[in-house]
């Protein structure tokens, strides 16, 4: 087990296209152990291309990326298969499948990954759908289920085998306020109950100043700022700024780099 | 994990140590549950406990109910740290009886 305070997450250099165009230029950031941090930033900033690499979905085109102290980049599918039990996810749309209940959708990592009794299995996937609030709901389907509950099914179901790593893309995105400020509190919960590393992505403003601890802001696929939430809160680049204070964009033109764009490939 | 059983009249007890975790609480719950088919109450003592997961609640859960089903007294002493956390997270800790030690139950015969 990682040592408290000791580096959870390691990002150094990640650089990664989506063909030729460049998405994650040279980034760097780091989590502790038992840190909260929350990756922000505009549409197409790249934090969600972010987070599918720190999943392991994509290999990066250069760079490290170091879970709990391993190179996932430099991993085979057996090592990777043993590092996602200690990873959960849930993505921004739930992810449940539609055609199992919420109870079997929690329990499937368990069958997954382990060799449990079914007893044990039932009792502690019931155990966390009563920390998400979703106490008896096990026997609905997911189309049966709110917006907000199917986040928290999802939640449960990242959470079910007690990761150290938990990864939570949008946990705001389309909830009501209240909903949203029920999600926060479950993910400070979740992380001082359990001592997690939490990577949530979000672009929501006051629900990233409520939960973080460390906040790293990206901006057209750069790291614009890593630091404490404070840090971040009192930055006065422009960028931050704009991001911060909800002000358009005002992105000056490269003539260039402008018909470079309209006019690749064309004779 | 380490687990060991002994007799304290009229109880059974469960003496767990280590980390209870998804490769050792199969054991701990076999223990558990087979400690309850020779009808005698039992106290699970945690206070050795360095880490305890969902897996070895969830066992925890299951031999409450099955001592419960059965008219038996069942009781954890002295949970502490990880698996204290992990109890209150899904608010088991006000469920379950819950000693101080070992010690102070056993006293009060």
């Amino acid at each position: 087990m990682s040592s408290p305070g000791s580096l959870a997450i390691e990002v150094t250099d990640l650089v990664t296209h989506y063909g030729p165009r460049m998405i994650l230029d040279h980034v760097n950031f780091s989590a502790r152990q038992g840190e909260i941090m929350v990756v922000m930033g505009g549409s197409g900033s790249g934090k969600s291309t972010l987070l599918r690499h720190l999943l392991g979905l994509h290999q990066p085109t250069s760079g490290a990326i170091k879970l709990l102290g391993k190179d996932i980049t430099k991993m085979n599918a057996d090592e990777m298969f043993d590092l996602r039990k200690n990873m959960g996810v849930a993505f921004q749309g739930g992810a449940l499948f539609n055609s199992m209940t919420v109870g079997e959708n929690v329990e499937l990592p368990l069958r997954e990954h382990t060799r449990l009794d079914d007893n044990t299995i039932r009792i502690m996937s019931r155990m966390k759908l009563e920390v998400v609030n979703l106490a008896g709901f096990e026997d609905l389907m997911p189309s049966e289920l709110s917006g907000g509950m199917i986040k928290r099914a999802a939640l449960a179901r990242a959470i079910v085998m007690d990761p150290k790593l938990l990864f939570f893309d949008e946990p705001s995105a389309g909830l009501d306020p209240v909903a949203s400020a029920e999600l926060d509190e479950l993910i400070l919960t979740l992380r001082d109950a359990m001592n997690m590393t939490i990577v949530v992505v979000t672009h929501e403003l006051e629900s990233a100043f409520k939960i973080a601890d460390s906040i790293t802001v990206l901006d057209h696929g750069r790291i614009l700022m890593s630091d404490k939430t404070a840090a971040v809160r009192a930055s006065e680049h422009p960028r931050i700024r704009a991001l911060l204070d909800r002000t358009p964009r005002d992105d000056s033109v490269d003539a260039d780099e402008y018909m470079e764009r309209l006019t690749r490939e064309i004779n | 994990m380490n687990i060991e059983t002994r007799d304290s009249p009229p109880f059974r007890v469960i003496l767990l140590s280590g980390d209870v975790d998804l490769h050792s609480s199969p054991q701990a719950r076999q223990s558990i549950l087979d400690s309850l088919k020779t009808g005698k109450p039992l106290l699970v003592d945690l206070s050795g406990v360095s880490y305890m997961d969902s897996s070895g609640v969830a066992s925890l859960v299951e031999g409450y109910q099955t001592a419960r089903k059965q008219g038996l007294e069942f009781g954890l002493a002295a949970p502490a740290g990880p698996a204290m956390s992990v109890l209150k997270l899904a608010r088991l800790d006000k469920v379950f009886p819950i000693h101080a030690s070992l010690e102070e139950r056993l006293a009060r015969g």
